[in-house]
C-alpha cells in the first residue's frame, strides 16, 4: 500500500518543512506555546524521525505587547516604566539601556555615585538573572533541588532590590541623569552580607552539576556552535563566549564607570551546553568581584545630575525657588524634551548584547525606540544548534540558550 | 437528608481546597513571581500544590500569570476548554486582570474577555505573600460552593 | 580602526548612491540609497571586517517623503568598531533587496520589519508575519495605525463600559 499523503495546511510553513515530512515520512510535531521545558510561550515546529530532530522552526510572538508603539505615546519618563517589563528577567538593565541612551542623545552628565550604585545593582542583577537561568535549566535536566537553592538566593538580591525601590521585580530605578533616589542606610552591610554568602553558594551549585556524570553526559558536546556560525547569526554573550571570541561589551565600550573595575571575561573553547554552563558560573563569580569593588570604592556625592531641565528638584527647593518651581511644573506635566537626532547604546545584558535606538523629534515623547534584544537573535539560531538531537537535547539546548520570551517577542 | 448533603458539601469542598493542582501557565514577568511563590520561601506545597501540571487534562486551577497576548488568546481557551471540571481560573497580575499597564493592540485587556475568571490578584507582578492570598480567597470561595452547582 | 578610511573606500566605490555622511554622538554612519545596499554590505563585511550585524530597524517619517528609513548597525570583533547605514526607503512599493546571503541573522529582523512597517525585502527566502498572527491586517508601527486602546473604566462610566465589554461565557 502506498505510503498516504496528508494534506497539511499548517499555518502556511509547507516552504519549511522538507518533502518527506509533507508525505508523512517524518512526523511534524507542535511543541506549543504551552508547554514546561520552553521558558516561556515559544511554540516550534519539530520535524522528527523517530526521537531525532531533523529541522526546528520556532515561532514567536505569543508574548508581543507592542512596547515599541506603546513608548511613542507616552513621554520619556512614563516610557521607562514599560522597559522593565521587556526582558523581565533583567529590569535595572533594561531601565540602564534605555536611561544611557537618553542621556546620550540630550548630552546628560551622571554623577560617579549614581554610576557605582547604577553598577552594583546591575550586577546583582545579572546575578539574578544567572540564578534563574541555572534553575530553570537544570530543572529541565531534573536536577530539582538546584532550583529550590538557586531562587532562595535570588530572595535575597531581591531583599536588596526592594529595600532600595519599594520593588521586587520592576524597580524603575535608574532615571534618567541617576537613580530615583539614594541608596537606604542599611544598603552596604545587605550587600556584604550578600558577598559573603554567595560564593559559598556558587561552590555548592558546582559540586552538584559541573563533575556530575549525568549531567556532562546530557551536555557535553549538545548543540555546539561554532565561532564564525555564531557570528554570522548574531550570537553575542555568553553564548558567543563559549565558543571562544572573548567579546564582552564592558570591556570593549564601557559604559557608567566600567573601566574602573578589574574583572576578567571568562570563555570557554567548545561551544557546546556544558561550555555555556561553566561561562555562566564564572560570570556569576565575576559580577561578584565587581560589585564587591564598586561598594568599596562608592564615592560620596549627589545621586542624581542636577541639570534641572530634564531631572525634577527635591521637593525641599520648591518652598524657596521659583525656578524649582517651574521646572517641576514642566517636567511633570509635560515631561522634558529631546533633541532631533538618533543614538544606538549597546550594553551587555545578561544574555547577550542588548541595545536601544533611539529618535528624537524634539518633543517630550520618543519618536521611535527600538530594542535590539538578544534572544530575538538567538531563537534564529536553534535550527542550526538542534539538529539531529534528540528531543530531550533540544530542551538541554533550549535551556542553555537562556531565552526570555518577553526580550524575543518585546 | 439536609445534614447529610451539608456535610456532603463540607467534605467535597474541603478535599477540593486541599489538593488544587495549579496548570503550569506562566506568560511574563508574573510567572517568574509565581516560580518563586513555589520554591522554598514562600512554599506553595504547604496549601496542597506541590506539583505544577502541565497538561490541562490534570489540572484543576489555571493560573494566568503575565500578559496575554492576541496571539495567545485562543490558545488560553483551547487550554481552558481542555480542562476538566471542577476548574477556577486566577488571574494574576494587573496584566490578566485589566490589561495593565500595556492598553494597546496587542495585548487582550483583562483574560476575563476570554475566560471566566474567579479571583483577580492585582500587583505588577504581585508579590508571592499576594499569590497566596489569592489562593486563599480562592479556596475560601470554593468552600461554600454548594451542592445545586456541581452539575 | 579608521572609520573615515571606510567611508572614503564606501564612497569611492558606490559614487552617486551614497547620499551623505553622518557624524554625531561618537557614532558614523552613511546614508546610502537602496539598490546599493548589497555591494556597501559586502564590502563592509569582505574588505573592512564588519563580521556582525548587529541591529536592523526601521523609522516610519509619515507623512513626510521618502517615508521609511531602515537603520543597519554592523561590529567589527577585530577592531572593535561600530558602523551604521541608514536607506530612505519611498512609501509606495517600499521594497528593499534582502540581507540574508550576506549576514544570515538579518532573517529575522527583516520579518520583524515587514510585519512592523510593511517594507518587503526581496528574495527573502521566509517573508511572513513574525511577531503578529497569520491573519493579523495592518502593520502596527506605522505611524498612521492608531495604538489601539481600550477607554479607560473609571468610577463614572464603570457601568457603561461594563456593559459594552465582551466578558467571556463558561
Amino acid at each position: 500500500m502506498p505510503a498516504p499523503t496528508l494534506e497539511v495546511s499548517f499555518d502556511g510553513l509547507k516552504h519549511l518543512v522538507s518533502s518527506r515530512a509533507l508525505e508523512g515520512d517524518t512526523l511534524l510535531l507542535n511543541m506549543g506555546p504551552q508547554h514546561p521545558s520552553t521558558h516561556g510561550v515559544l511554540r516550534l515546529l519539530l520535524e522528527l524521525e523517530g526521537e531525532i530532530v531533523l529541522n526546528c522552526i520556532p515561532d514567536i510572538g505569543f508574548l508581543h505587547t507592542g512596547i515599541e508603539k506603546n513608548m511613542e505615546a507616552k513621554n520619556y519618563l512614563q516610557a521607562l516604566v514599560m522597559t522593565d517589563r521587556m526582558d523581565y528577567l533583567n529590569n535595572i538593565g533594561n531601565n540602564l539601556v534605555y536611561c544611557l541612551a537618553i542621556e546620550k542623545l540630550v548630552g546628560l552628565d551622571v554623577p560617579p555615585r549614581a554610576q557605582a550604585v547604577r553598577v552594583i545593582l546591575t550586577e546583582l542583577q545579572r546575578i539574578a538573572s544567572h540564578l534563574v537561568w541555572l534553575a530553570t535549566s537544570s530543572l529541565d535536566l531534573a536536577a530539582m533541588s538546584t532550583f529550590l537553592y538557586c531562587f532562595r538566593e535570588r530572595e535575597i538580591i531581591l531583599d536588596i532590590f526592594e529595600m532600595c525601590s519599594g520593588q521586587r521585580m520592576m524597580t524603575s530605578y535608574i532615571r534618567p541623569g541617576g537613580i530615583w533616589r539614594d541608596v537606604p542606610d542599611g544598603f552596604e552591610e545587605a550587600v556584604r552580607q550578600f558577598l559573603r554568602l554567595f560564593p559559598r553558594r556558587i561552590r555548592q551549585y558546582e559540586s552538584m552539576l559541573t563533575r556530575n556524570p549525568l549531567f556532562i553526559d546530557r551536555t557535553k558536546q549538545i548543540g555546539v556552535l561554532t565561532a564564525e556560525q555564531a557570528l554570522q547569526l548574531g550570537v553575542t554573550g555568553p553564548m558567543l563566549r563559549a565558543t571562544g571570541v572573548a567579546f564582552d561589551l564592558r570591556k570593549a565600550q564601557p559604559y557608567s564607570g566600567y573601566e574602573q573595575y578589574d574583572f576578567e571575561v571568562p570563555t570557554a573553547t567548545g561551544g557546546d551546553t556544558y561550555d555555556r554552563y561553566l561561562v555562566r558560573m564564572e560570570e556569576m563569580r565575576q559580577s561578584l568581584r565587581i560589585v564587591e569593588q564598586a561598594l568599596n570604592r562608592l564615592p560620596d556625592g549627589p545621586f542624581i545630575s542636577d541639570n534641572r531641565k530634564f531631572v525634577p528638584p527635591p521637593r525641599a527647593e520648591l518652598g524657596t525657588s521659583m525656578e524649582a518651581v517651574i521646572h517641576h511644573f514642566k517636567l511633570w506635566t509635560e515631561g522634558f524634551s529631546a533633541p532631533k537626532g538618533n543614538v544606538f547604546l549597546p550594553v551587555e545584558s545578561p544574555r547577550g548584547v542588548l541595545a536601544c535606538y533611539l529618535e528624537g523629534d524634539g518633543g517630550p515623547k520618543p519618536y521611535r525606540v527600538h530594542f535590539r534584544t538578544p534572544s530575538f537573535a538567538h531563537l534564529q539560531a536553534l535550527p542550526l544548534m538542534s539538529r539531529n538531537h534528540f528531543v530531550a537535547d533540544l530542551v538541554a539546548i533550549i535551556g542553555s540558550i537562556d531565552i526570555v520570551l518577553g526580550d524575543a517577542d518585546r | 437528608m439536609g445534614v447529610v448533603t451539608t456535610t456532603l458539601e463540607q467534605a467535597v469542598n474541603w478535599s477540593r481546597t486541599n489538593a488544587m493542582w495549579p496548570m503550569l501557565f506562566g506568560l511574563a514577568c508574573c510567572a517568574i513571581e509565581m516560580m518563586s511563590a513555589q520554591s522554598a520561601d514562600y512554599d506553595l506545597s504547604r496549601f496542597g500544590m506541590e506539583l505544577m501540571r502541565p497538561s490541562p487534562r490534570q489540572a484543576d486551577l489555571m493560573i494566568v500569570a503575565g500578559r496575554v497576548s492576541r496571539k495567545m488568546a485562543p490558545v488560553l481557551r483551547r487550554l481552558y476548554d481542555q480542562m476538566p471540571d471542577p476548574k477556577w481560573v486566577i488571574a494574576m497580575g494587573d496584566c490578566c486582570s485589566c490589561g495593565g499597564v500595556f492598553n494597546n493592540y496587542a495585548i487582550v485587556q483583562g483574560v476575563d474577555e476570554i475566560v471566566p475568571v474567579d479571583v483577580y490578584v492585582a500587583g505588577c507582578p504581585p508579590r508571592p505573600e499576594g499569590l497566596i492570598h489569592g489562593i486563599i480567597t480562592l479556596h475560601e470561595k470554593v468552600k461554600t460552593e454548594k451542592l445545586t452547582e456541581y452539575a | 580602526m579608521d572609520l573615515e578610511a571606510v567611508i572614503k573606500d564606501l564612497q569611492s566605490e558606490l559614487g552617486q548612491a551614497v547620499l551623505g555622511v553622518e557624524r554625531g554622538r561618537g557614532e558614523v554612519g552613511l546614508l546610502l540609497s537602496p539598490e546599493r545596499v548589497l555591494t556597501a554590505c559586502q564590502r563592509l563585511r569582505q574588505r573592512h571586517g564588519f563580521d556582525l550585524l548587529i541591529a536592523l530597524t526601521a523609522v516610519d517619517y509619515w507623512p513626510n517623503e521618502p517615508r521609511f528609513t531602515l537603520v543597519y548597525k554592523f561590529y567589527s570583533t577585530m577592531a572593535n568598531a561600530f558602523f551604521g547605514l541608514r536607506l530612505p526607503v519611498p512609501g509606495t512599493a517600499a521594497e528593499v533587496p534582502t540581507l540574508e546571503n550576506i549576514f544570515p541573522n538579518a532573517n529575522w529582523h527583516e520579518r520583524e520589519i515587514l510585519d512592523m512597517f510593511g517594507v518587503r525585502f526581496t528574495g527573502h527566502s521566509d517573508p511572513r508575519r513574525i511577531l503578529l498572527p497569520e491573519d493579523w491586517e495592518g502593520h502596527p508601527l506605522r505611524k498612521d495605525h492608531p495604538l489601539g486602546y481600550e477607554e479607560v473604566q473609571y468610577t463614572f462610566n464603570f457601568d457603561e463600559i461594563d456593559r459594552r465589554k465582551p466578558y467571556a461565557v463558561e
